[in-house]
């Protein structure tokens, strides 16, 4: 590497301070994202509470321990929101208005610039709340929690938001060729909601499409499945190798997109 | 064919004028509604999880029952999307109602005619849905033609009050712009207590009684009851009286804080 190309992760940090230094400049919107935040905890905490009114356990799963899912289903909800879908709404709107050419003439990774070019600092409360939601779950479940089980719930995040990033990239690759993909966002936002509950109350059907067309199970239930002794090594290794699949895959579709993109300019 | 005149012609013309567009944009109408169906399918999913748990029903509601209230909910739905609050910011902010205000009718008349035509096309649109939910998870309908005829008027009772209210929580606008948290608190409120998440007859007593005096539920879970629930005759006639009632009240509402906001208006612009 040449000293004049900058070092990936150098990159990403600088993108990264950038994007939260122009957020703190609009520091009202702290408070908005959290009452935000704030309301829609609360509106599930609620809904939680009417089901498990009515029932002791919803397809296996208690109510604290299903709190461990809604933890890291706000989690989750914050990075899309703070990270992923900023910089893939960005991209449609690129490759909508041939504005991507300022990107591709750039000396860095393609892939990696557009995924890291907006980050919405506010946003990334929810990231908090989530990882709050699931420390009071598990305070709530009183139930020794091992550090193997920390260390799969960590290993299982990653991959989880990793499974993520790839399809919403995959899916914003289809701008490439329909231009016209406004609609992928609300249909995301409503597929997202179904990962408010174990992937295995779902239908056949529909446990598969949310395991591996949308991989709500692999961001969410998995990783809640860590910290609620129900994750085998099995599983861990199945969410590896499926994200690396993913990886490959969004990788692959993303070259074959590029190819034909022809700008704006041109 | 002789045209219209006043009022009823701008009705006529205006939802005229939504049913061509609205069908011109067919495939993104579609594409939106078949998003919106995650919602329901989610709550059906979960309440027949809980049913099948508790030996087949909850407060007496079975999965086939959950079934038919998330398929008609689908249609409420639709018809309960009206002209948004954040619209209303954006005419009131950004002076488009400079425009609007010239006109020599009210311009709630627009809303209401152009998503009437709006709402023709949705429920044509609508029917396949329908057709595809009820193949796949086999709701028990109990209805007769009398349910059918007061549905067919709930729903329009529905799409008024809401457009009402909604008229009503966007014109704080005029006073302030800082209304998102505002809007959050009313949904979320709207979200429990009108039937959306759940019927209402799952509430806490206290609760289904709040949402008994409250309007939501007659945007929402009434229309839905009526079709998929099991109200007696005097029970589906004193929902349509009490209806009209908040049709009535809410359009006034609507009519006193115009009267009051547009004095406040300020805009330039358009």
């Amino acid at each position: 590497m040449t000293a004049d190309r900058p070092h990936r992760g150098g990159l990403v940090w600088t993108y990264l301070r950038v994007g939260a230094m122009n957020e703190l400049q609009y520091r009202v919107n702290f408070v908005l994202s959290l009452v935000q935040s704030l309301v829609a905890v609360g509106t599930a905490l609620v809904v939680l509470a009417l089901v498990y009114s009515h029932t002791d356990s919803l397809g296996g799963w208690s109510s604290n321990e299903l709190l461990v899912i809604m933890g890291v289903y706000v989690f989750m909800g914050g990075l899309i929101r703070a990270v992923i879908q900023p910089n893939m709404q960005q991209l449609m709107e690129d490759v909508q208005e041939g504005t991507l050419d300022y990107v591709l003439t750039k000396p860095a990774d393609a892939q990696l610039l557009v995924s890291v070019r907006r980050f919405g600092l506010w946003q990334a409360v929810d990231v908090l709340v989530g990882l709050l939601l699931v420390v009071v779950a598990l305070a709530r479940l009183d139930q020794p929690v091992s550090l193997a089980a920390v260390l799969a719930f960590a290993a299982a995040l990653v991959l989880g938001g990793v499974d993520i990033y790839c399809f919403w990239l995959i899916l914003t690759t289809a701008a490439f060729i329909v231009v016209r993909v406004d609609t992928i966002v609300e249909l995301f936002d409503g597929m997202y909601q179904a990962g408010r509950w174990p992937v295995s109350i779902y239908p056949g059907w529909l446990r598969i499409g949310f395991t591996f067309l949308v991989p709500l199970g692999f961001a969410v239930t998995v990783p809640a499945s860590a910290l609620t002794g129900r994750l085998s090594g099995w599983l861990l290794l199945g969410a590896a190798a499926f994200t690396v699949v993913l990886l490959v895959l969004s990788r692959w579709l993303w070259t074959q997109g590029l190819r034909r993109y022809s700008g704006a300019s041109a | 064919m002789t045209r219209l005149q006043g009022l009823p012609g701008v009705y006529a013309v205006t939802m005229r004028t939504a049913v061509q567009v609205q069908f011109q944009y067919r495939t993104q109408n579609y594409a939106y509604m078949l998003g919106m169906i995650a919602e329901p399918v989610i709550y059906l999913v979960v309440w027949s999880t809980v049913a099948e748990a508790q030996g087949g029903a909850v407060e007496g509601i079975t999965r086939g029952q959950f079934a038919a209230y998330y398929i008609v909910w689908t249609l409420v739905r639709n018809m309960n999307i009206v002209f948004t609050p954040y619209g209303w910011e954006e005419r009131i902010r950004r002076g488009v109602l400079s425009g609007m205000l010239v006109r020599p009718v009210h311009p709630i008349h627009y809303d209401v005619a152009y998503f009437a035509g709006w709402k023709l096309v949705v429920i044509v649109l609508w029917v396949p849905i329908a057709v595809v939910l009820s193949l796949i998870f086999r709701p028990t309908f109990d209805v007769g033609p009398l349910q059918v005829a007061v549905f067919l008027v709930a729903i329009w009772g529905a799409y008024l009050i809401r457009t009402m209210l909604l008229a009503v929580l966007g014109m704080v606008s005029f006073w302030t712009t800082r209304v998102s948290a505002l809007y959050d608190l009313y949904f979320t409120a709207e979200l429990l207590l009108s039937g959306r998440l759940l019927p209402l007859a799952l509430l806490p007593a206290w609760a289904g009684t709040v949402a008994g005096v409250l309007p939501f539920k007659y945007t929402f879970g009434y229309p839905i009851e009526v079709l998929a629930g099991t109200l007696g005759t005097g029970e589906l006639l004193a929902g349509l009286a009490i209806q009209i009632g908040w049709i009535l009240a809410s359009t006034a509402l609507m009519a006193a804080v115009w009267r009051v906001a547009v004095r406040r208006y300020s805009a330039v612009g358009n």
